[in-house]
């Protein structure tokens, strides 16, 4: 099966978010509260990180272990990055998550965010339904 | 047993931070994957109930692998929550503690406060506003942006895509409004 080493991909990503502590609906009040540089510190680093991960791999030329180009899809402007981002914000500080920490807190325990694992999906189905009226 | 209580300890910003970063050039060198996890919830809307939306009929078995990586994220939350946490206390600020107190949190012996995540406030007003509502927010406000803290903050900014800064600055804007203004208010009329 070659989508199982997305499994384990998946798996250490998943110890990373716990052990970062960004899975936790403290370091979340902290951070939109100014009152601690933790979740600044994590995001800033994996940016950076990830800014200079892709500018060795497009300079170099690497491949995929496969030996299949790299390439990465440019993001296109709509309207709907502020009204959602503005949305998915108010819904991070409530929930303390976003959608790869709701399936961490989940695993670490916390079973009832199974709960608000569902209204998510259920919010983008109520996005895909109305996508045609929203304002884009 | 060195090794395991080494890692058991809470890590630095920096090593967190440069783990998660190194998910975009792993996901790329893996199969040309592009770091995104929000989308895992729109494939889930397409393989249990298109309903005959547009936005849900696409080939969503040819995005598996999203499938595969979130399910991992939670087997990974699993073995982190269960064998690599020491035990203590998470440590939060002084400041936000005096303003949680507030709010009636108190609990600081898990990642998630159990006085709202818990089982006995699903079916409460509590309960309606954190999993439910919020819920929603995060799946509809994720996907009309266009992608989540992962595939627009740390995907996108990577690629130096300004789309990406312009969905990161609203995140925040949201957060802040979020965290400052509406979660006080909330916490007034709920206990």
């Amino acid at each position: 099966m070659k989508n199982i080493r997305y499994l384990v991909a998946g798996t250490f990503f998943g110890i990373v978010l716990v052990k970062a502590q960004v899975i936790s609906w403290f370091r979340i009040q902290e951070m939109f509260q100014l009152t601690s540089f933790h979740m600044y510190g994590v995001i800033g680093t994996a940016v950076v990180t990830g800014i200079i991960s892709l500018q060795l791999i497009k300079r170099f030329k690497i491949k995929t272990i496969q030996g299949e180009p790299i390439s990465v899809a440019p993001k296109t402007f709509n309207k709907g990055q502020i009204f959602g981002g503005l949305l998915f914000g108010v819904g991070w500080a409530i929930t303390g998550a976003c959608p790869g920490p709701l399936f961490a807190q989940i695993g670490t325990g916390f079973t009832v965010v199974g709960v608000t694992l569902l209204s998510a999906i259920a919010g983008t189905w109520i996005y895909g339904a109305l996508k045609p009226k929203l304002p884009h | 047993m060195q090794f395991l209580k080494f890692i058991q300890q809470p890590w630095h910003w920096s090593v967190s931070g440069l783990l998660i970063g190194l998910t975009v050039p792993v996901l790329l060198l893996l199969g040309n994957k592009a770091f995104g996890i929000s989308s895992s919830l729109r494939h889930i809307c397409a393989a249990c109930f298109p309903a005959d939306i547009s936005f849900f009929k696409y080939d969503w078995k040819k995005e598996a692998w999203n499938l595969f990586f979130v399910a991992g994220i939670l087997l990974g939350g699993f073995i982190a929550g269960h064998y690599l946490q020491d035990g203590n206390d998470i440590q939060v600020a002084a400041a936000t503690q005096a303003r949680l107190a507030t709010y009636g949190v108190h609990d600081y012996s898990a990642l998630l406060p159990p006085e709202i995540f818990s089982w006995s406030n699903v079916f409460t007003w509590k309960g309606l506003v954190f999993f439910v509502i919020g819920g929603l927010l995060v799946g509809f406000g994720t996907r009309y942006a266009g992608g989540c803290t992962s595939g627009h903050s740390i995907m996108g900014l990577s690629n130096l895509q300004w789309p990406s800064l312009v969905a990161t600055c609203c995140f925040m804007a949201g957060g802040f409004f979020s965290a400052n203004l509406l979660i006080p208010y909330l916490f007034k009329w709920l206990n």
